[in-house]
């Protein structure tokens, strides 16, 4: 299981994502009655790029500066919105195709908070967070992906 | 004074190295001076202006200054999530 910054917080693993984000769901619900709606995004690694097949992908991160600008986000978000909770996971290394890159949990008092608040922290985890993709085609070839720069 | 620069993503990939470390005689240099450097010395084909700089775990401006022992980073357009 991810070690992961409860109720507010951001981390970065090699560990599949998923067993901790079924968990996490339930335990923090359980611990937070207070939250009436929950937004999650998961960030899937996809098969195809600009019209490219994609067989496999890697993420590198510098993970220094990654956890602090994420961590950044994620309060940020919380404390603009007021969200009780608010966790980022996003995972580094050889992500399978299919498998979650990221995972995002929000809640909020109410439904309208948590989907912006969702939507803000991916958003801004696109923009600032150092992780660089490195993806292989099926034409044998293979590349970094440059994100939009600020 | 003397400095890390470590190198990630299609960077690290370009300078063929994790990092290096540099001894500066100018104590006025800047990242940006470090970054035209590393072009020059690697042939790193990434303009400046979609760049950023970082030290010590943190963004900062291309002017500011940099202190003996600080690790500075560049970093690519970032493409997580």
């Amino acid at each position: 299981m991810i070690d992961v910054p409860q109720p507010v917080g951001f981390t970065i693993t090699e560990e599949r994502i998923l067993p901790t984000a079924l968990r996490l769901s339930e335990q923090i619900i359980a611990e937070h009655p207070e939250i009436g709606g929950v937004v999650t995004f998961e960030g899937r690694v996809r098969n195809h790029h600009k019209g490219r097949t994609v067989t496999a992908l890697e993420y590198s991160v510098y993970r220094d500066l990654a956890i602090r600008e994420g961590e950044r986000i994620v309060r940020a978000t919380v404390e603009r919105l007021e969200l009780p909770v608010a966790i980022a996971i996003h995972r580094v290394g050889a992500v399978p195709i299919g498998e979650m890159a990221v995972w995002i949990y929000v809640g909020g008092a109410h439904r309208q908070a948590a989907f912006e608040g969702c939507r803000e922290i991916i958003d801004e985890i696109k923009r600032h967070v150092p992780i660089w993709k490195h993806e292989w085609y099926g034409d044998g070839s293979d590349e970094w992906v440059l994100g939009n720069p600020q | 004074m003397t400095v890390t620069i470590r190198y990630f993503a299609m960077l690290r990939q370009t300078a063929g190295r994790d990092h290096e470390v540099i001894t500066l005689t100018d104590p006025d240099a800047s990242p940006s001076q470090l970054y035209d450097d590393a072009v020059a010395r690697h042939g790193i084909n990434l303009d400046r202006s979609i760049v950023r700089a970082a030290i010590n775990g943190r963004y900062v401006s291309w002017d500011s200054p940099i202190s003996d022992g600080d690790e500075v980073v560049f970093i690519p357009p970032v493409s997580g999530g």
